[in-house]
């Protein structure tokens, strides 16, 4: 499945997606993660035909699908709303796609048991959708997209109304299938942990446009840009300016005067404002510290039990967080006191500028 | 303790119901459906004072004139108030040959007793049901003074048509103060010579094939409207709000204009040298002589109705349709149904809850509409409330029988809506 720069706009005015370039192999499990309102739900509208793309076109199995009905490109789907039929039971509900591709009674009861078996409904199939409650609609919507083997299931945020236990089960559940059955899957999700335990790689969506597309390891650890590194996992920022660049790394002096050096994945070239992204637990505080000493000073500590969260004070940003491994040897710190942190260079991206 | 009190009474939860055996208490041991019931009381009470006020307005302008209606097409009390004496006489004849001289007797003292109003009224009753009676009554009335007993002899001396048995056993009929007459009436029947319930003559009928011909002409209007009205109702809910909202006021441009001008307007169209027949001539379809009669006949009542009913007919089911999610139809086509299929076995059924709404409001009004039909519809296109409105002016007894002819169609209304609640569940009905 391929998208072909594709650009899609409701009104003529704005573009809701702009330029997507996507390939999706078979089998594969794709998901795509982005803030509220950046084209996650029209990207699936498009894949399975309820919205035509302004431009650009969109193949599956290397055939270009525009001219395919949503009812002929066989795409299973759970949307964001569940869209479960009000007026028939969830058993009927279940059992809809199998009658319309006309299967015997026989081979639909069974497969609509073991569906709810799957989603932990059994009992439940001769209740009407309004009698369940959110989550159990939005199993019954998982079932129902998947009870007919699809070769491509698209999901839109499927576990959003889901406890967390509940959902760490479903997520499992889908794996499972996933793995199983050999379906590609296109998942939606606002969670970013769901994003990256499940996937085989992550989209990661802002204001229409794909962000970067990895393997959930190379998007935390090595973000192509600022948006990214916030997005993903938490991150220190801290801005400067580009001094010099040399093999991979630069030297950037920030606006407190202190000079250190970053990994150059996303800059202009000398002379250019940067912004450097460092993952907390990345950090280092007191005699660990090894490259790119800085002095600091500790605000605030929290205890979280496996960690020690410290906010600290570093080169003028008091939002810096440290996440301290709580092995027992860390008991020195305290609020207040002025410290020195440091990170490996490797550790330190320099990315596209952000204000603030 | 306490703990396994509440959990013993606790519902079983979501996940794991679905079975359910025992009836369930509340942590007090009190059934839960009396609980519930005691629960919601309060809140029912306020409601219906709330209402109390349009409750007893109904009851003054609604209730009691129906009851009214319905009591005074039965009634029948003016042999009975005005005959006084000869109704106790008469209680005791069998029905055989003529009544006794006692009868008689009776009769002679009330014709005396009488005014001229009060036994003018008796004999167009008895008029009514034997053309000529009244005569018989108004001139025995005008020579009882002078008649001496034996009355037998007397009375049928003065009109021989007290010698017949007929007038005695209409007379004892119609004693009863309350009759089934005006009911038979209006269903083409009447009692014979014999007192037997019979049809009248084909020629006389009138009230079945109206009351018929009222009930499929609505029924073929609301198929009408909704044939009409369900892409229209459609087409607005799907629209941008923008052209949906310019939609609307198309739609209920018909409410806000007169009634009269909208039928005028169907007269202005359809007549024999109206916009359309000259229309057709003009494009040769149909030849000058050829023009179609399409007004004041029942193409005319079905045209102008089905216009002005649509609103009720697109109105509940548009604001059915609007609650419909597109994602539905979605969902049953990425699962394979054409788009034919989806509309038929999700959006369709969805609909239903307007639609059926939709139906008894455009059937109720139809069946009892008036103004159009008497405009349009000519000779062929009345409906059964025109029959009514035209005896409502007539004498007392054809007042009476268009109580009993209204009473009928709102006999009639009730079944369809009971028969419809049957069908459908009117609790179901979404009207707007
Ligand atoms: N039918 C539509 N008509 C006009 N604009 C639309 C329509 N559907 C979506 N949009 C706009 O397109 C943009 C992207 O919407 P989309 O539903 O794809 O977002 P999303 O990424 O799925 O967000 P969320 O996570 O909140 O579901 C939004 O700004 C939205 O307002
Ligand atoms: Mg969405």
């Amino acid at each position: 499945m391929k998208f072909d720069g594709v650009q899609k706009s409701y009104d003529g005015e704005t573009l809701v997606v702009k330029d997507l370039n996507l390939d999706i192999a078979e089998g594969e499990f794709l998901t795509m993660l982005g803030p509220s309102g950046s084209g996650k739900t029209t990207c699936l509208m498009m894949l399975a035909g309820f919205e035509p793309p302004t431009h650009g076109a969109i193949y599956l199995d290397d055939r270009e699908i525009s001219q395919l009905p949503p009812h002929k490109r066989g795409i299973g789907m759970v949307f964001q709303n569940y869209a479960l039929f009000p007026h028939m039971t969830v058993g009927e509900n279940l059992a809809y796609p199998l009658k319309v591709r006309g299967k015997s009674k026989a081979e639909i009861k069974d497969r609509v048991d073991r569906a709810l078996a799957m989603v932990e409904l059994s009992g439940f199939g001769g209740r009407r959708p309004a009698q369940l409650s959110g989550g159990q609609q939005q199993r019954v919507a998982v079932a129902r997209s998947l009870v007919f083997e699809p070769n491509l299931v698209l999901m839109d945020e499927p576990l959003g109304a889901l406890d967390k236990q509940l959902r760490e089960q479903m997520q499992y559940e889908i794996k499972h299938i996933h793995e199983n059955l050999g379906v590609t899957v296109v998942y939606v999700t606002h969670d970013q942990t769901e994003a990256l335990t499940m996937s085989d790689r992550v989209a990661v969506f802002n204001d229409g446009v794909i962000q970067q597309l990895s393997p959930p390891e190379e998007l935390y650890e090595d973000p192509k840009n600022s948006f990214v590194a916030q997005f993903i996992g938490e991150n220190n920022k801290l801005s400067g300016s580009v001094t010099e660049v040399s093999n991979g790394t630069c030297q950037v002096t920030l606006d407190t005067g202190v000079t250190v050096t970053a990994k150059a994945v996303n800059i202009d070239g000398k002379g250019s404002r940067t912004t450097l992204s460092l993952r907390p637990e990345r950090v280092f505080i007191g005699d660990a510290a090894v490259d790119n000493r800085l002095d600091g000073r500790i605000e605030e500590l929290i205890y979280l039990g496996e960690t020690i969260r410290a906010r600290l004070t570093v080169a003028g940003n008091d939002q810096f967080i440290v996440k301290v491994p709580n092995h027992g040897l860390s008991e020195g710190l305290t609020e207040g006191q002025a410290v020195t942190v440091g990170w490996r260079t490797a550790d330190c991206h320099a990315l596209d500028p952000i204000a603030g | 303790m306490t703990d396994t009190a509440a959990t013993a009474g606790n519902i079983p939860s979501g996940r794991a119901a679905g079975t359910g055996a025992a009836p369930l208490t509340t942590a007090d041991g009190q059934p839960l459906k009396v609980a519930l019931r005691r629960a919601n009381r309060r809140a029912r009470r306020n409601a219906m004072l709330l209402v109390a006020p349009l409750f007893l307005f109904l009851l003054f302008t609604y209730t009691i004139p129906i009851v009214q209606m319905m009591t005074r097409s039965v009634m029948n009390p003016e042999i009975a108030g005005y005959l006084p004496n000869t109704t106790e006489a008469i209680e005791d004849w069998d029905g055989e040959g003529l009544p006794g001289e006692a009868v008689f007797a009776a009769m002679v003292k009330d014709l005396n007793a009488g005014g001229r109003s009060t036994i003018g009224r008796v004999a167009a009753r008895l008029n009514a049901e034997l053309p000529g009676a009244r005569s018989t009554m108004m001139g025995s009335m005008r020579a009882a003074e002078d008649l001496q007993a034996p009355f037998k002899e007397a009375l049928i001396a003065d009109d021989d048509d007290w010698g017949e048995q007929r007038i005695w056993r209409l007379i004892k009929r119609e004693t009863r103060t309350l009759t089934p007459a005006y009911y038979l009436r209006a269903l083409d029947f009447e009692y014979n010579q014999d007192g037997e319930v019979v049809a009248r003559p084909p020629s006389m009928q009138v009230y079945r094939a109206i009351f018929w011909q009222t009930a499929w002409m609505s029924a073929l209007i609301t198929f009408l409207t909704i044939l009409l009205g369900y892409p229209v109702a459609h087409l607005l809910a799907t629209l941008p709000l923008k052209s949906a909202n310019l939609l609307m006021i198309l739609v209920l441009l018909p409410f806000w204009t007169s009634l009269l001008v909208r039928t005028s307007a169907w007269i202005v169209l359809l007549q024999q040298n109206g916009v359309v027949n000259e229309l057709l001539v003009f494009l040769h379809i149909v030849d000058d002589d050829g023009r179609i009669r399409m007004i004041y006949n029942r193409i005319g009542t079905i045209v102008a109705m089905t216009h002005i009913l649509l609103p009720f007919m697109i109105l509940p089911l548009y604001s059915v349709m609007k609650t419909i999610p597109p994602s539905l139809t979605r969902a049953a086509r990425s699962m394979g149904a054409t788009p034919l299929r989806a509309h038929l076995t999700v959006y369709f059924p969805l609909t239903i809850p307007g639609l059926a709404a939709g139906v008894l409001l455009v059937f109720i009004l139809a069946i009892g509409y008036y103004i159009t039909p008497a405009l349009v519809g000519g000779e062929s296109g009345v409906f059964i409330s025109n029959l009514i409105a035209d005896r409502m002016t007539g004498s007392l007894s054809q007042l009476r029988l268009a109580l009993a002819l209204a009473t009928i169609l709102l006999v009639g209304v009730l079944v369809f809506y009971w028969l419809f609640n049957r069908l459908v569940g009117v609790e179901r009905l979404k009207f707007g």
